[in-house]
């Protein structure tokens, strides 16, 4: 029971990287986009999926909460101001789409609001997820780091470099989904949002590394650790070309597998902790009458309905947009 | 613990969730009467059923959008501002949130999208079925966070082990009968305040002179179904009442305003509470008729406030004056309904411009109501978080800083405020432009993947209305 919620921890954070990622990486392009039709044309791409995108936060954050209350209880007070900045960012981004269109004189402060939700929900995430890896200060299961605990120079480079690795997938998102001046502009944005990721990589682990982060003896220990990595590499050559050939479909799975190579990275690392070093899976665990209680309803039948309804919404807005458009 | 923190938090919670509930007590309804709508449409052929549904869809869009971002902050704030409440409670409240979303989120957002903008994409079957499916997630959402409160405030099925709640009977969490008379209570109210909304576009329509088909459709729908809900609904609060009496006897002699134990009771009607002097200002009370209310008795003893130790016991003037204004509410609108149900079975409502006026002007009466309610729920329960066994001030994070609990409070009152204010002009404004454009001619085809391209004529017609 465990290890089945566990798995459907990663699967949904992993899902809710995926989708929300690109969705919150169009939002920061979307400041970008130079003229109004760039700006619609953007926001259509992502206007029906953005609510099941962002519903896959809330499923991550109720598994959490169900299936291991103790992490939950823990890591939501200690992460106070970042959950509450990305919430009101999430919010300020999500009325743009039902707002924008109905404003007149007001439209540009939707604009805003939708790029500046996108990134302060981006790198509040990415901080969230460096401050987790650099270590929280717990003392008998409760934190003890104060309210600004998460705020240190790795969690804020953290921040940024997921604001980079957002906006790469939302940029291939947008190469998939456009045709004309938005996917040539996006195009050649690709490769400097790609060398940014990179060289926010190499920084992180050169951080790390100074820091002697604990984390990193795990690489030590566990050297299958290093296929992830591999498996990003292959994943970024297989980019760089599909960008050189021009490819439409390819950049945006390769930049998918690169997160997922990130993710998977990072979860093994933490192997067997929930919060590294402080709370391991089993001592997180909900009992098992909860554990059960959502196995036979939720995990067994109603997660690959999920997963349904998320198929059904994309196979139904399939294809470019803008052909769309010419369609209708 | 800090109380300033506590306080600030308490704030936080009740101002975000009063915030929440305008828009779900609103789409609930709403998303039955769309499926309503597109049935009959595709059932009869009418197109004022059609035109009736894009014109409710495109306002509809709005208050689902502020719904889905104001309740992904109600997910995670029981962690930030409550851990010590979700440490304990996260074994019971965690899954039961779990299946909310699993079963009720993702099957309104996975659908919402293709009601907004899938209509040229999909067969019409298919179409009604994604209506149908939005709807369906709305109302499994309330089921799941009536469940939920009503463990709060019942709490049931579960030991306490290792300062955890672990649950250990389901069936009863969930099948327990004040569930079952609490979701009830919420869908009806859910169900009322959008006829009420409906039914008082109507009457504005007509009191305008503009869109008379449209105006007597909403009309008609909007009283026939509040005339037929509002005495269900009086009926099933009177249970909800009955509950509380058996399980909460504080927060039912709060409401009443009892502070001695009196055999047989009197019901005070009206009054100022006092609870220093542990008395009632200007009361109108009426002899044994507290008896009939609480027990259908004419001579039982019910149980006053001085029962309780002052620590357990609940502040008395909320809970006393929301549930005096919620019932208010009620009986105004069972006025409103059956008059006006009565008058259009007469065809004399054209006529009827008081009348008309009473019911375009009664659209906030559901919210009033439902908040009220929930206000007499919610602070009624205290000093509990969870009924008798959790006090609210045990609950809060206890590391939790005033300043960061100030911070955060602000944040939300600013941008709840500024949304809010932007949101509900913009829903005003669609529902002043009307059902205009789409009368007697091709249906708009929505531009696909934009959810406001339904709206973005409104303005323009507004102002060429004018």
């Amino acid at each position: 029971m465990v290890m089945f919620w566990v798995a459907l921890l990663a699967i949904s954070i992993l899902i809710y990287l995926l989708l929300d990622g690109f969705d919150l990486g169009v939002g920061m392009l979307f400041g970008l986009a130079g003229s109004e039709a760039r700006r619609e044309a953007m926001l259509r791409t992502i206007a029906p999926v953005w609510d099941g995108n962002e519903t896959w936060l809330v499923v991550t954050g109720v598994i959490m909460w169900g299936a291991f209350p103790v992490v939950y209880a823990m890591l939501m007070p200690a992460f106070y101001i970042p959950v509450v900045v990305m919430l009101l960012g999430l919010i300020l981004r999500g009325v743009a789409f039902e707002f924008r269109g109905k404003a007149s004189r007001s439209r540009r402060v939707w604009d805003i609001s939708f790029t500046v939700g996108s990134f302060a929900a981006s790198f509040m995430q990415g901080a969230m997820v460096g401050a987790l890896v650099e270590g929280l200060q717990f003392s008998n299961g409760e934190y003890v780091g104060g309210t600004f605990g998460w705020l240190t120079a790795f969690s804020v480079l953290c921040g940024v470099g997921l604001c980079f690795g957002y906006a790469l997938l939302g940029a291939c998102w947008l190469v998939r989904k456009c045709e004309g001046p938005i996917r040539e502009a996006t195009r050649r944005q690709i490769p400097l949002l790609a060398v940014a990721v990179l060289a926010f990589l190499v920084v992180v682990f050169t951080h790390a590394l100074i820091e002697h982060l604990p984390i990193l003896r795990r690489w030590i220990e566990r050297p299958y650790l290093f296929l992830f990595p591999l498996i990003g590499a292959g994943a970024a050559a297989v980019l760089a070309t599909s960008i050189l050939r021009h490819d439409d479909y390819w950049p945006f799975h390769m930049v998918s597998l690169i997160f997922a190579a990130a993710f998977g990275t990072l979860a093994l690392s933490f192997w067997p902790y929930m919060i590294p070093f402080v709370v391991t899976i089993d001592e997180a665990a909900a009992p098992h009458a909860s554990l059960a209680f959502m196995f036979w309803g939720a995990g067994l039948f109603v997660f690959p309905l999920m997963l349904l309804y998320v198929a059904v919404g994309y196979r139904v807005f399939r294809g470019k947009t803008a052909a769309a458009v010419d369609h209708y | 613990m800090d109380p300033t923190a506590l306080l600030l938090s308490r704030l936080q919670f009740a101002f975000t969730i009063s915030f929440h509930i305008i828009f779900p007590a609103f789409t609930i309804g709403l998303a039955a009467w769309l499926t309503v709508l597109e049935a009959m449409h595709q059932y009869s052929g009418k197109p004022v059923y059609r035109t009736l549904f894009e014109f409710w869809l495109k306002i509809f869009g709005v208050a689902f959008g502020m719904g889905v971002v104001s309740g992904v902050v109600m997910a995670f704030q029981f962690g930030t501002n409550w851990s010590v409440l979700s440490k304990m409670s996260g074994p019971i409240q965690g899954p039961l949130l779990s299946y909310e979303t699993f079963t009720a989120f993702m099957l309104e957002a996975g659908f919402f999208g293709i009601l907004i903008f899938g209509r040229p994409r999909v067969p019409p079957w298919f179409y009604l079925f994604s209506t149908a499916m939005v709807a369906l997630g709305t109302t499994l959402s309330a089921f799941w966070i009536m469940v939920n409160n009503s463990w709060m405030q019942v709490p049931t099925g579960y030991v306490l082990e290792n300062g955890q709640f672990v649950p250990d009977d389901w069936a009863q969490i969930i099948f327990n009968r004040v569930v079952w008379v609490r979701f009830p209570h919420m869908l009806l109210a859910s169900y009322l305040t959008g006829a009420f909304c409906v039914a008082a576009t109507g009457a504005w329509y007509l009191l305008r002179r503009t869109y008379r088909a449209e105006a007597h459709v909403m009309l008609r729908m909007g009283l026939a179904l509040a005339a037929v809900l509002l005495p269900a609904q009086l009926f099933i609060g009177h249970l909800v009442g009955d509950y509380v009496h058996d399980y909460q006897p504080a927060k039912f002699a709060a409401i009443e305003a009892r502070w001695h134990d009196e055999q047989p009771a009197s019901e005070v009607l009206i009054a100022i509470p006092d609870s220093n002097t542990e008395s009632n200002k200007y009361a109108i009370s009426i002899p044994v008729l507290g008896s009939i209310i609480g027990s259908m008795s004419l001579t039982s003893k019910e149980v006053g406030l001085a029962s309780f130790a002052p620590q357990d016991r609940p502040p008395v003037a909320i809970p006393f004056f929301a549930f005096r204004i919620m019932v208010g509410c009620g009986f105004v609108m069972l006025g409103l309904a059956w008059l006006g149900s009565w008058l259009g079975l007469k065809h004399r409502l054209d006529r009827s411009r008081l009348l008309l006026w009473g019911i375009f002007l009664s659209f906030p009466l559901p919210w009033i109501a439902i908040l009220t309610g929930w206000y007499t729920a919610e602070v009624g329960r205290q000093p509990w978080t969870v009924y008798g066994v959790l006090r609210t001030a045990d609950a809060v994070t206890p590391f939790l800083t005033a300043s960061a609990a100030l911070t955060s409070l602000i944040l939300f009152v600013a941008v709840y405020a500024f949304i809010f204010s932007f949101g509900t002009y913009y829903i005003y404004r669609l529902l002043r432009a009307g059902p205009a454009g789409l009368v007697g001619k091709p249906l708009h085809v929505p531009v696909p993947n934009r959810p406001m391209s339904l709206a973005d004529k409104m303005p323009a017609i507004a102002e060429a209305g004018e």
